[in-house]
């Protein structure tokens, strides 16, 4: 059978190819042509290849930014994931309190980035902030601005008390749609508190944890405002993640073509990882499935 | 294992119940005798599955008492009353295998490696579940995981009870006859007192020796199934019981003379002057198709079953449903029905009223 060969369909895909151009091809490609290139301004250009991407790779500059973001991202997947769950779990199932629950926990997301980081910068201040002050006083000798491992701390516990809610919302989300008969059954056959969670609320929060998971893989590993607020990357390189590392060196030391490469170089470090990610959470879920 | 009492319970899932409305369970009394196969008969909302899970404890009744035995158990939790129950639709631990599902609430409660071994593999050949003890149990069909929900229901040997929430609705036509036949052997074998609720009334009457049926938050009959098609005890069970239900015909009695609508029906029984709304029950299989003599008829249609054939008909602007033997001839000029007087039922304001015993039921009831 013939189908009908019509070439104005072009025409109805046209808007979208134009959009999905002008919002991303062609920007991306704007990068990709500064990466193989070396511009002083003034719009002229020397051909380089691989140049950018061979001494990025050697520099250590870049390996330890690269080491530092997965330090970071990990530690916050391993703080905020159980932290989220543990927080839907203690939220209240139905009534005005959920609501209010979920509002007061969906705040933080509410708050713009810059200014997560500004309320962090003043709270951890020994000087005037609550948090500093008081830690302080406690003799415990606290200074996120002079302190890496301090630094740390504070920018890790800042990103928790952002993003937390994120995986909170979510689990609640994947809690509440477990059928109240599940629970009952399990009240029948006596298992206690720990294996309701184990072989009932976890399961089913699977689909849940995996986009929960992934986004704040993504995100973690993107994090530029809130540390950039808090810390400026110090002291010293120690909170220096990718984010910051790059616009130092696209801004500050106006280094575009290197700073080309090392975005791309950024960006598939990132659709890599999320992709394995996505890959193997998605495979193994149909490989019990089948089995 | 022990009887079950039910004393005065009643249950809301309002807060404040005021109304009848109000109430999913109004007043229930009634004692689960040990080690019997019960159905709980009843449609949809009519408050059946409340009662069983207050008496699994997953629910707490508004008001009354539950014994097991003689101990009051109403303040007990699920767990200490040692109940299984399976639900409507299938309930598995996905990540668990078929084995260590069927395990689960042996585990919980403690008991030895072999003694769970044993007990799973036999359950497991009981309802044919053997083939699949080693595969995850979330991939599975619904008739299989309804199978395990089955299994972990009947594993435990020391529950006092087995309660079954309409087990069977997502399982496969063919596959209901053996699953409930099984389920009958395990009765027979372990002795449990088991509870079934149903709305179907072939499952119930198939399974039980004793049919609870419920309607409107009530126990309207406890009975075997020859009495709830015999003598039902209100209006719901003549209608519910039968495939087609009860005729009923509006009447005013006196003495052993009904009369409707002008024609006077002769009663096998005096049954005094009953006041209230008073009805005349009787079920399509009693009644004949006859000619010249009896109430006058209009046929509507007439289906052949084969060894039945069903008659839709009208008399006095009300259906009536006669069935007829394969083996009887309809003629064109049957236009009357009688009905076998030993078999009418009278009820008064929706219940059966009785007229002590039977008398002379061999005369023509017109």
């Amino acid at each position: 059978m013939d189908k009908p060969v019509n070439q104005r369909a072009w025409i109805l895909v046209l808007p979208v190819v134009v959009l999905v151009a002008f919002s991303s091809v062609i920007p991306m490609m704007t990068v990709v042509n500064y990466s193989f290139q070396d511009t002083f301004g003034g719009n002229e250009f020397f051909w380089v290849g691989l140049d950018w991407y061979r001494e990025l790779l050697q520099s250590e500059r870049l390996w330890d930014a690269l080491g530092r973001q997965i330090l970071f991202s990990v530690i916050i997947l391993l703080i905020e994931i159980p932290l989220g769950i543990l927080v839907a779990l203690c939220m209240p199932k139905k009534g005005w309190t959920a609501s209010l629950y979920l509002v007061l926990i969906a705040l933080p997301l509410l708050i713009p980035y810059n200014v997560v980081g500004t309320i962090w910068q003043i709270f951890g201040r020994s000087d005037i902030g609550l948090l500093g002050r008081v830690v302080s006083d406690m003799g415990i000798s606290y200074n996120y601005a002079q302190n890496a491992f301090d630094a740390w701390v504070t920018v890790i516990a800042m990103d928790v008390w952002h993003w937390t809610s994120l995986v909170a919302l979510l689990s609640y989300a994947g809690l509440r749609s477990i059928p109240n008969a599940y629970y009952q059954a399990a009240k029948i056959d006596q298992a206690s508190r720990w294996s309701v969670f184990r072989y009932i609320e976890l399961p089913k929060m699977r689909g849940v944890l995996i986009i929960a998971v992934l986004l704040r893989f993504m995100d973690s590993f993107m994090i530029y405002t809130e540390p950039f607020v808090l810390t400026g990357g110090g002291p010293g390189n120690a909170t220096t993640f990718l984010s910051i590392d790059l616009v130092k060196m696209a801004l500050g030391q106006f280094d575009l073509g290197p700073a080309a490469a090392f975005s791309l170089m950024y960006f598939l470090v990132i659709l890599f990882i999320s992709y394995v990610f996505y890959t193997v959470m998605i495979t193994t879920d149909k490989g019990e499935a089948k089995q | 294992m022990a009887s079950i009492t039910l004393e005065n319970l009643t249950h809301s899932y309002h807060a404040n119940p005021q109304a009848d409305p109000d109430f999913a369970v109004k007043e229930v009394s009634h004692t689960w005798e040990d080690g019997r196969a019960y159905a709980l008969l009843g449609p949809s909302g009519c408050g059946k599955t409340t009662l069983l899970n207050i008496m699994s404890g997953l629910l707490q009744p508004t008001r009354g008492r539950i014994l097991f035995g003689d101990r009051d158990v109403t303040a007990i939790s699920t767990a200490e009353r040692n109940i299984a129950q399976v639900f409507q639709f299938p309930v598995v631990y996905d990540t668990m295998t078929v084995g260590q599902n069927l395990a689960f609430p042996l585990r919980n409660r403690g008991m030895g490696a072999s003694y769970i071994a044993d007990r799973v593999q036999r359950i497991a050949q009981m309802i044919g579940l053997e083939a699949h003890l080693d595969q995850k149990a979330r991939g599975l069909t619904a008739d299989l995981k309804q199978k395990i929900s089955l299994g972990r229901g009947v594993v435990r040997e020391d529950v006092n009870a087995i309660l079954f929430d309409e087990p069977l609705t997502v399982i496969d036509p063919h596959l209901k006859w053996e699953l409930r036949t099984q389920l009958k052997t395990l009765h027979r074998e372990f002795g449990h007192t088991m509870i079934y609720v149903t709305h179907d009334q072939t499952e119930a009457l198939t399974f039980a020796e004793k049919v609870v049926v419920m309607h409107d938050g009530l126990v309207v009959q406890i009975g075997t199934p020859q009495e709830l098609f015999d003598t039902p005890a209100h209006v719901f069970v003549g209608y519910f019981i039968g495939s087609p239900g009860m005729n009923f015909i509006p009447a005013s009695i006196e003495g052993r003379r009904a009369e409707t609508n002008g024609q006077v029906i002769n009663l096998a029984n005096d049954y005094g002057n009953p006041r209230g709304e008073v009805v005349l029950g009787i079920r399509p299989e009693f009644v004949a198709l006859a000619n010249g003599s009896g109430l006058p008829v209009k046929i509507n249609h007439i289906r052949d079953a084969g060894r039945q054939r069903f008659v839709n008909a009208t008399l006095f602007d009300a259906e009536i449903n006669i069935v007829v033997d394969a083996d009887i001839e309809i003629e064109t000029d049957m236009t009357n029905v009688t009905f076998d007087p030993s078999r009418l039922s009278v009820f008064c304001d929706d219940w059966r009223i009785d007229a002590g015993p039977l008398e002379d039921v061999s005369g023509d009831a017109f």
